[in-house]
């Protein structure tokens, strides 16, 4: 089970009090009627699946109930580090930091 | 290659079983071929199988980047069924259980194909109202699916506690008795073994490490490992990689990777004597022919390509499973693993061309890929050779994401597929 650390909460929690809600950093469009159908696609169904570094969501669905961001190897599992909704993407600098 | 029959098993039976020999070649690779299948698992063997037998294409190579039959063909609980809800997919899947029923015969390899009947537990109102709707759907398609009591049910398999009391009580169930299961690994090496002997080299631990364009953008060929290889046309037949190899050409797809996990008992005398599932309580289980009760659990929530998984969703299917057949209740579990599956958006696979020309894919099989090997693979090929699809999977394009037209099996068929 995997340990996650809720930046709001700011404590380590188990897995079992999260839920993973997908891909970071997906801006939704602000008049979806306007979109074409090419965006559409990108924007609701194309995913990046990485395999290595991934920017996902987390919500603290049994804890405070917020949503949060996370850095997390798809390789390892592991968690780099976790951020508040809100913050900037993270550069690739920032993550190559991280690995070391 | 040497056939199986009465004849050469008692000849090899009396000098010791010495003179069987490997069952396919395992050469080095040719500069160029017409097909490269990436991905030698029971869907990419079967269609370098179908292209030689079916369409007389046998300058074909199966790069596979571990062992044969390694990757989720040996990692499922071997479940076969049909009894999808929507047209397109019943279409396919019974396709495929055609194929399954001489699929032995065919490849002259004994799959274990067993047709014990995979019956779908309904435990609330609208579990009822689902099953029966999907049966109703099944049989206008001509997939046979019935209605059984919970004491029909019962009947149908004596471990199965019906009573009232129970967390989630069986209301019923709908029974498929064409269903079944078979012997995954052995579906990897008829497959492999028919279509080595018919001119296709599987070449094991060889990863493809990118996928070469001309300037005009088709694929002319991929870099490996073991050196270039020039093709005709590429097919990815990758499950959970498939992502990482569709990048490689420049093609994002609507897929996301997760673990699934299952788990084996140790082994006993036969006391299951089908398949059980229920999406209320997400558990699957059979019986093998070596005795072990084989479980399929959930999947994860998170990415992932590690091939393990949280031991909480082994533990919720576990809970399940002890509710519906308390007799299992002191049973061990002796191997539990996880294996990748590559998830679409609608639930449903995708069969299909891709935007670069001469590349093909086959993926998005998520958690039920397994009952769909022979079918997949044979209107695969097809797609490959005749550079269309096939009239079964034409619904499987990788454009409906972008139409709208999906194959929503995810609403229809809850969790198990």
């Amino acid at each position: 089970m995997l340990l996650i650390h809720c930046p709001y909460c700011e404590a380590e929690r188990p897995e079992l009090e999260f839920a993973n809600a997908g891909e970071a950093h997906i801006v939704r469009p602000k008049d979806m009627s306007q979109m074409s159908d090419e965006d559409f696609e990108a924007m609701f169904f194309i995913r990046d699946n990485p395999k290595g570094i991934n920017l996902e969501r987390w919500r603290h669905v049994h804890g405070c109930g917020r949503f949060f961001n996370a850095i997390r190897s798809t390789v390892t599992d592991k968690f780099l580090k976790t951020y508040k909704a809100g913050e900037p993407r993270p550069s690739g600098d920032e993550i190559a930091e991280l690995m070391k | 290659m040497r056939n199986f029959n009465a004849f050469t098993l008692a000849r090899e039976a009396l000098r010791g079983h010495k003179g069987w020999g490997k069952q396919w070649r395992s050469p080095e690779p040719k500069k160029s071929y017409d097909v490269i299948i990436i991905g030698a698992g029971g869907h990419g063997l079967g269609t370098a199988y179908y292209l030689a037998k079916e369409h007389g294409i046998t300058n074909v190579a199966v790069l596979e980047k571990g062992w044969l039959g390694g990757g989720n063909t040996g990692r499922n609980t071997t479940i076969i069924r049909s009894n999808y809800l929507y047209d397109e997919s019943a279409g396919l899947y019974d396709h495929s259980v055609k194929l399954w029923e001489t699929l032995s015969e065919e490849l002259n390899y004994n799959v274990m194909f067993s047709q014990r009947g995979v019956m779908m537990l309904a435990h609330n109102v609208h579990d009822v109202q689902s099953a029966q709707r999907h049966i109703h759907a099944n049989r206008l398609n001509g997939v046979d699916n019935e209605w059984l009591t919970p004491q029909q049910a019962k009947d149908y398999c004596p471990p199965l506690s019906i009573s009232k009391s129970a967390r989630y009580p069986v209301m019923g169930a709908a029974l498929q008795r064409r269903g079944g299961v078979a012997r995954h690994d052995a579906v990897a090496w008829g497959f492999a073994r028919q279509a080595s002997a018919m001119g296709v080299d599987i070449i094991q631990n060889c990863e493809v490490i990118s996928i070469d364009r001309a300037p005009s953008g088709e694929v002319t060929g991929v870099q490996t490992t073991k050196g270039p290889i020039g093709a005709k046309k590429v097919g990815v037949v990758a499950a959970g990689h498939t992502s990482v190899l569709m990048e490689m050409a420049g093609v994002r797809m609507p897929l996301e990777s997760y673990p699934l996990q299952a788990l084996v008992s140790e082994p006993v005398k036969p006391v299951f004597p089908c398949v059980v599932m229920s999406n209320a309580v997400h558990a699957y289980i059979s019986q093998s022919d070596k005795g072990e009760l084989v479980i399929g659990a959930g999947t994860d929530s998170y990415l992932s390509y590690s091939q393990t998984g949280s031991m909480h969703i082994l533990q919720h299917t576990l809970d399940a499973i002890i509710e519906l057949y308390p007799m299992f209740s002191r049973m061990k579990m002796l191997r539990t693993w996880g294996g990748i599956v590559d998830v679409t958006p609608d639930r449903s696979p995708i069969l299909a061309k891709t935007p670069v020309p001469n590349l093909y894919v086959n993926c998005g099989w998520g958690t039920g890929g397994f009952k769909a090997t022979p079918g997949s693979a044979n209107v695969f090929a097809h797609t490959i050779a005749r550079d269309e699809p096939h009239k079964i999977n034409a619904g499987f394009t990788l454009e409906r994401f972008r139409t709208g037209r999906l194959i929503d099996e995810a609403a229809a068929a809850a969790v198990a597929h």
